[in-house]
C-alpha cells in the first residue's frame, strides 16, 4: 500500500507542502515496509499544465492515496479518474500526516480547488 | 512596409497611437492583441469577410492505440496522459504541433481540426481593417495572431497594434515588424516595462523609436533614460483632460486639428528611420 505525500523537502521530517502541482516533492511512502523515497516534481518546471505533470507521475509511481492541501481541476480530474483516494490534510510533519492516515483522521478531498494557485 | 506598435507596460496608448498613425497614413491597421482587441471601436469599420481561425489537436484510435505512451513522452505542453487504460487528451494545453502523431509507433494518432478564434476584416471610410479574435476561454492566442499576420500583403504600409507586454503574443508579432513605435508614458512601471520591450527590439534589431503618451512635463524619466540609450522620439501626445475626453468617446485624435500635427510628426519619424535602414 504505497501513498504519495506533496512535500516541501525529502524527508518525513519536512513539512507537507499543501500545493499539488507546484510543490517541490512527492514523498512515495509504503506502508507494508515503511521505506519511503521522495521524487522531484516534474510539475514544477512546467510552464503549463504542471497538475498535468505531477498528476502523471503520480500515476506511473502505482500510488492508492495521495495527501495534499488542494488539487486544481484537471490532477483532480486525473487522479480521481484512476480510483485514486484522494485525501486532504493541513501543513504538518509528513511523519504526523503519515500517522494520522493509520489512524484514519484524515478527510476525503471535497473536490478540486481553483486552478494555478501553485503559481501565487 | 510593416510598423510594428508595441509598449511593454498596458495602457500606455498603443491604440491611440496605431489607429491615428493609420489614418493620418492612409495605411492599413491591423489589431494583433487578439486577447482584447479595441482598435474597431475607434475606426468602426464595416466588416465585409470573417475566417475561421482552427488548431489541430490528436484523435487516438483505440483499436490501434496500444498504450504505450510515447505521445505523452514526446508532448512537451502536458496535454496528453496516460492512465491505467488509455490516453487522455487535455485539448486546451494542446499546441498543434503534432509531434504525438510523430511519435506513436502504431499510427493511432490522426488530427481533427478545432476553431480557437477568427478574423475579421472590414473596411473605414478608406482604411482597410483587419483584427484577430481569440474565443473566449481559449489560452492560446498565438495561433490567432499568426493566422491573421500570415493575411498581411507587406507590399502595402501596415500599422500594427500589438498585443501588451514582450512575451509570446509580442514575439510572434515582432516577427512581421520592419520598424518598431514604442509608446510609453512618464512613470516608474512605464520606464520599466520600455526596458523590456527596447531590449526585445534590439534582440531581434529592428529599428525603433519612442512616443511618449501622457506627457505633461517635457523634463522627465523616459526623455533622461532616451538620451542616455541615444534612442529616438518620434513625438510625444500631451496629457490633457480633452484628449481622454475624445477618447473616452471613441473617437479620432486626428479629426481634431490641434492634434494632426503630433501624428504628422509621428509618422515623419517612422518613415525616416525605415530610410536609414
Amino acid at each position: 500500500m504505497k501513498i504519495a505525500i506533496s512535500s516541501t523537502g525529502k524527508t518525513i521530517d519536512d513539512v507537507m507542502d499543501s500545493r499539488f502541482g507546484r510543490c517541490n516533492y512527492f514523498i512515495i511512502y509504503d506502508l507494508d515496509n515503511d521505506e519511503y523515497k521522495a521524487v522531484e516534481n516534474k510539475g514544477i518546471t512546467s510552464g503549463h499544465g504542471a497538475g498535468i505533470a505531477a498528476a502523471q507521475q503520480i500515476l506511473d509511481e502505482n500510488v492508492d492515496v495521495v495527501i495534499s492541501g488542494k488539487l486544481g481541476p484537471n490532477s483532480y480530474r486525473i487522479i480521481e479518474g484512476e480510483g485514486i483516494t484522494m485525501l486532504q490534510a493541513e501543513q504538518d510533519k509528513i511523519s504526523n500526516i503519515i500517522n494520522e492516515y493509520r489512524e484514519n483522521k484524515l478527510s476525503h478531498q471535497k473536490g478540486a480547488g481553483a486552478a494555478h494557485v501553485g503559481l501565487k | 512596409m510593416n510598423i510594428g506598435v508595441l509598449s511593454g507596460k498596458g495602457g500606455t496608448g498603443k491604440t491611440t497611437v496605431s489607429t491615428n498613425l493609420a489614418k493620418i497614413l492612409k495605411a492599413v491597421y491591423i489589431d494583433s492583441d487578439v486577447e482584447e482587441p479595441n482598435g474597431f471601436i475607434f475606426l468602426k469599420p464595416e466588416i465585409t469577410d470573417t475566417k475561421e481561425v482552427k488548431l489541430a489537436y490528436p484523435v487516438i484510435d483505440d483499436e490501434k492505440c496500444t498504450n504505450c505512451g510515447r505521445c505523452v513522452e514526446a508532448c512537451q505542453f502536458n496535454a496528453l496522459v496516460k492512465t491505467k487504460k488509455d490516453i487522455i487528451l487535455f485539448q486546451k494545453l494542446c499546441h498543434g504541433c503534432e509531434a504525438c502523431g510523430v511519435a506513436c509507433p502504431t499510427g493511432a494518432i490522426s488530427f481533427e481540426d478545432r476553431k480557437i478564434g477568427f478574423i475579421e476584416i472590414g473596411m473605414s471610410d478608406d482604411i482597410k481593417c483587419m483584427r484577430g479574435i481569440l474565443d473566449i476561454g481559449e489560452p492560446l492566442a498565438v495561433p490567432v495572431i499568426k493566422g491573421l499576420l500570415k493575411r498581411i500583403d507587406s507590399s502595402s504600409v501596415n500599422v500594427i497594434d500589438c498585443s501588451p507586454g514582450t512575451s509570446c503574443n509580442v514575439v510572434n508579432t515582432l516577427q512581421y515588424v520592419d520598424v518598431a513605435i514604442l509608446v510609453t508614458e512618464p512613470s516608474e512601471f512605464g520606464l520599466h516595462d520600455l526596458k523590456l520591450a527596447v531590449g526585445l527590439v534590439r534582440k531581434f534589431n529592428i529599428p525603433f523609436g519612442i512616443v511618449i503618451n501622457k506627457e505633461s512635463n517635457d523634463k522627465n524619466i523616459i526623455r533622461d533614460y532616451c538620451k542616455e540609450e541615444s534612442i529616438q522620439i518620434f513625438g510625444s501626445i500631451p496629457y490633457e483632460r480633452e484628449i481622454a475626453e475624445i477618447y473616452s468617446n471613441g473617437n479620432m485624435l486626428v479629426d481634431n486639428e490641434k492634434y494632426r500635427n503630433i501624428f504628422k510628426g509621428i509618422a515623419k519619424g517612422a518613415k525616416a528611420v525605415i530610410e536609414w535602414n
